[in-house]
């Protein structure tokens, strides 16, 4: 407890700073509360709205969550293909860099164009946007398995099989969970932005980017800044899910988790 | 078929190794051994001695000329065969026993009982049981390396080849696994070859020592090891265990003095 108190001392004390002096400025400057919403007029609505709050929450955690596995998977795989040669790298790695590169809010109302405004669509933006951090970092840890090591596998004639899941795969473990980690935060940008232009049609209606255009629309701003809270929190909360799995994973053998360990 | 008609048990006819580059590493090396040798391969940085080693492990092709072991081509031989590096080379995910245990896993002829009971025993031969359950980040270079030396023994070979195993420890540790690499030699009769940059290492390990001299790596001298085994640590100061390391170190020194320029 005095550990947990030594460590979460200094980030909450910040936080009590922060709110004493946003309600502080709006008392003393009588900001106008469509402008600067009081900590507690946001409090209050957080309390009053919290279903809508916990629907949205829901749809968007459903989109980014969907889009983040999905992007997992097709990701991993992707890194697989790519570890195979040089050749295959040179050749479509420059592409993929195009996912990075261009905009989400580019790509968005082009997605909603093709695949229609539905959730399905709003999982496909946040899919693009967790892509390339997954593929670039796997990649990278496929390809910088020790020579020894691969000897040390050809050396008991291992099949192919074995040396991708005895090797390549535990060995790519680190990296990979540094891709998972950008993604996941990634993700709930890629599902709100992606709300943001299928909210036009109803089919959007309920996620946390529809809800925060309607509130801005409304001038609901302390509605909106709730609705920005908790999409932090599930930004929050799918980051510290991952964090905690790496922990599981790698706090027996890799540097990374260990340190933490000794903290 | 007489005894008189087998051929060696290991034999290397003419083997020529050249990189697509050009350069030439080893040129036609010629030797042999029986079973049981110790050979150490001594000589400068460049003279291919890690590449010979490599060729009988079938790890890099000839580029002409054979290698036979035991009468099978390095490939096929592998299976009587295990290879230590010069790091410890473990996987760091696994426990020092699952690390021991990876060889009979890859070959796949075991069972999990089976293999336990051979990691166990391996473990106890290097005397590592006490750690069996660790990651091996949390063991210091020594035991890395025993650990290391257990895996490669776990599969019983009959063929050691070890590309300087030894050459990041410090001198104590050194030369305590020297004496225990002879120990387990005396129980399992395995052959090796063995790479070093130490004379000393070489003189006190081996049945014979090989010179090698660089650009092109070739053999430049052999010299026969008289020493009985087993052999003590006390050997190491004997005035005829001095005298050949002496020898060798001459021998070293003489294929140094050819001009040739530096190599990476």
């Amino acid at each position: 407890m005095k550990r947990f108190l030594a460590q979460a001392g200094w980030p909450l004390a910040v936080l009590v700073a922060v709110i004493t002096a946003w309600d502080l400025a709006c008392r003393w400057l009588s900001i106008p509360a469509y402008v600067l919403p009081p900590p507690s007029a946001v409090l209050r609505v957080i309390v009053e709205r919290h279903g809508n709050l916990a629907s949205a929450f829901r749809v968007t955690a459903l989109e980014a969550g969907g889009g983040y596995l999905m992007s997992i998977v097709a990701g991993v795989l992707i890194a697989l293909f790519f570890a195979r040669s040089p050749l295959i790298r040179r050749s479509l790695y420059p592409y993929t860099i195009l996912l990075q590169t261009v905009p989400i809010v580019a790509i968005a109302p082009l997605i909603l164009m093709w695949f229609g405004s539905g959730l399905r669509s709003v999982m496909l933006v946040a899919f693009v946007i967790c892509l390339f951090p997954i593929i670039a970092n796997t990649t990278q840890g496929l390809i910088s398995v020790p020579r020894n090591l691969i000897d040390l596998f050809a050396m008991s004639n291992a099949p192919r099989w074995a040396q991708l899941i005895k090797l390549r795969l535990p060995h790519a473990l680190p990296s990979l969970f540094v891709g998972l980690r950008i993604s996941a935060g990634i993700s709930v940008i890629g599902a709100v932005t992606g709300e943001l232009f299928a909210s036009s049609n109803a089919v959007g209606e309920g996620g946390l980017g529809y809800s925060i255009t309607y509130a801005n629309s409304q001038l609901q701003t302390d509605y909106l800044f709730a609705l920005v809270l908790t999409a932090s929190l599930l930004g929050f909360l799918f980051f510290f899910t991952v964090a905690a799995l790496e922990w599981l994973c790698l706090r027996k053998w890799h540097e990374s988790a260990m340190r933490t360990d000794a903290d | 078929m007489s005894t008189d008609l087998q051929p060696p048990f290991l034999s290397v006819e003419s083997a020529t190794k050249r990189w697509s580059t050009g350069v030439t590493v080893l040129d036609g090396i010629t030797l042999t051994a029986d079973r049981g040798d110790f050979v150490s391969l001594i000589g400068p940085s460049g003279c291919g001695k890690s590449t010979l080693l490599r060729l009988l492990a079938g790890l890099t092709p000839l580029t002409s000329g054979s290698v036979r072991l035991d009468g099978m081509a390095p490939e096929a031989a592998r299976e009587i065969m295990s290879f230590i590096f010069q790091d410890a080379t473990l996987l760091p995910w696994r426990t020092v026993r699952s690390n021991v245990e990876l060889g009979l896993e890859l070959e796949g002829r075991t069972t999990t009982a089976q293999r336990r009971e051979t990691s166990a025993s391996m473990l106890r031969l290097v005397g590592l049981s006490d750690v069996a359950d660790l990651h091996p980040r949390q063991l210091s270079g020594g035991m890395r390396m025993r650990v290391s030396i257990a895996r490669a023994l776990a599969t019983r070979p009959r063929i050691l080849l070890m590309d300087e195993p030894f050459g990041a420890l410090d001198e104590m540790t050194r030369d305590l696994l020297n004496e225990e690499l002879l120990r387990l030699r005396e129980k399992e009769r395995f052959t090796t070859f063995f790479v070093t940059h130490s004379v000393a290492e070489a003189v006190f390990l081996s049945t014979r020592i090989l010179v090698l001299a660089a650009k092109p790596g070739r053999i430049a001298r052999e010299i026969r090891v008289p020493f009985d085994h087993p052999r003590r640590a006390e050997l190491r100061s004997a005035p005829e265990f001095l005298r050949l390391v002496g020898e060798v170190s001459t021998a070293l020194r003489s294929v140094q003095n050819h001009p040739s320029a530096p190599n990476p």
